[in-house]
């Protein structure tokens, strides 16, 4: 049942959301296609990241439709879950658990909620480890890994239950310099895949570089959503333009 | 003053007798205040007014009144009451032991159960969120997220619970046991030595307490190996 496109796979229709009397979403309407890389960037308080918890729940949206992979986003539990399955999402301040080793991290998900076998959950967990170039890290506990490297297990632990699209907020805001390089290669690597994103975040080199379409918010509204290169290089409202001079100034 | 050692040496093996009641009072009343607190937990947390309601009133009136009172409650007024008397844990209420296992559990379930909560409040929201996220269900992430984490915050302050349920177990010598206090009220009735019998008493509780620290200090740095690198 998708409303929009048929090659939608995420669709939101005059979406809005409130905490209490403050209006965090304004009216949002949004396509991503299947493979769609899109980067949502914003002031502070300007609702990317409210955005983006709605499409897998976290938030409630108050008003308007929500339809991701063909499941409408209501009160029915079922939906939630199924979509929860199919979107993987990593956090600003990594959210690992820390009273689990790295690979019981990554081993959780795929058991309880896949039924996967230990040993099926294990390679898994292994080959993900592998390829966000950690896996010799998989014993480790996550207080015992910089910050860089638990982004890449928060994200190998997203990749574990196989989803179809993933949401990233602010996935490097919680970084020191030097690390953030790390984190965005995996999440260019996993672009070039195909994988359908949705990424919160300041980093404009990221976004020129990997974005099929760069959206910019403003006080809970969609002010412009463009192709990278038509974004930066000829901004049409005057929000964005002084958006992108104060971010782009250095 | 004289300090009669004769006396102290004398002594201390009889009250030494007296130790396992004691610590039958202790585990007793520490287990089953465990399981009482985890339901009265599991009902505060609900989110169901009709379950979280009563909760909050059992737990106001158990902290709120002396423990002493509670157990004499328990062990003078609940036998007046006939359907006490007929029901089938009148052989448990009519025994001293049993009112005072039951007042105990009911008082130190109140404490705990607020204890844990402390706990559960205390999981980052975002970890719970990250749950979520990976698509576990609220029981999922009630049993591998929030609790593991939560029972480490409350580790501490549990702990200072059993210290204390420890030294509560001494008020069950005023409804005849013969724990530890109540045998050393007795020789304190024989002898009229007060002074050396109770600061023997003391020394008695101060190393079952050391006993008790020691455990959870051990227990703590168990659940804690995957924190200490962050300190």
């Amino acid at each position: 049942m998708n409303d929009g496109n048929s090659d939608d796979i995420i669709h939101l229709e005059n979406v809005n959301k409130f905490f209490g009397t403050f209006q965090a979403l304004k009216n949002i309407n949004l396509s991503v296609r299947k493979g769609e890389r899109v980067v949502v960037c914003g002031p502070s308080g300007s609702g990317k990241s409210t955005l983006i918890r709605c499409i897998n729940r976290l938030e409630e949206h108050n008003s308007g439709t929500i339809t991701v992979n063909g499941h409408e986003l209501t009160d029915d539990v079922k939906n939630i879950d199924a979509v929860r399955r199919e979107v993987g999402m990593v956090f600003q301040d990594f959210n690992l658990f820390p009273h689990m080793t790295v690979v019981k991290n990554l081993m959780l998900a795929p058991k309880l909620v896949r039924k996967s076998s230990r040993s099926e959950a294990y390679e898994t967990a292994m080959r993900y480890l592998e390829r966000v170039k950690i896996p010799e890290q998989a014993d480790k506990y996550p207080s015992q890994l910089s910050g860089g490297q638990q982004q890449r297990v928060a994200i190998a632990r997203a990749l574990c239950m196989n989803p179809v699209i993933m949401l990233f907020d602010e996935p490097t805001s919680a970084l020191d310099p030097e690390m953030i390089s790390e984190v965005l290669d995996v999440m260019t690597d996993l672009a070039r895949d195909g994988m359908t994103m949705i990424c919160v975040t300041h980093e404009m080199g990221f976004a020129r570089s990997v974005a099929d379409n760069v959206v910019f918010m403003d006080e809970g509204e969609i002010v412009e959503m463009n192709p990278p290169k038509e974004f930066f290089d000829n901004p049409r409202s005057e929000r964005t333009r002084l958006f992108l001079s104060q971010v782009l100034s250095y | 003053m004289s300090f009669d050692i004769a006396l102290i040496l004398d002594s201390i093996p009889k009250m030494l007798m007296g130790i396992g009641l004691t610590l039958q009072l202790l585990f007793l009343s520490a287990a089953l205040g465990l399981t009482l607190a985890i339901i009265l937990l599991l009902m505060r947390i609900s989110g169901r007014w009709y379950l979280a309601a009563p909760t909050m009133a059992y737990i106001y009136i158990f902290r709120g009144t002396p423990i002493l009172v509670q157990i004499f409650i328990i062990y003078y007024g609940l036998p007046q009451l006939d359907f006490v008397r007929d029901s089938i844990f009148w052989p448990i209420l009519r025994e001293p032991f049993g009112c005072a296992i039951l007042a105990l559990t009911l008082n130190t379930g109140a404490y705990v159960s607020e204890i844990l909560r402390g706990g559960v409040l205390g999981v980052d929201r975002g970890l719970k969120e990250a749950g979520a996220a990976l698509g576990l269900s609220t029981t999922h992430r009630f049993i591998y997220i929030t609790t593991p984490i939560a029972i480490r915050l409350a580790l501490p302050a549990y702990s200072n619970d059993v210290i204390s349920l420890m030294k509560s177990t001494a008020l069950a010598s005023t409804i005849t046991l013969l724990d530890m206090t109540g045998i050393a009220r007795t020789i304190v009735a024989e002898t009229y030595a007060p002074y050396e019998i109770f600061m023997s008493l003391m020394v008695i509780y101060l190393i079952l307490t050391w006993m008790i620290q020691r455990s959870f200090g051990w227990v703590e740095r168990c659940m804690s190996r995957y924190v200490r690198e962050e300190v």
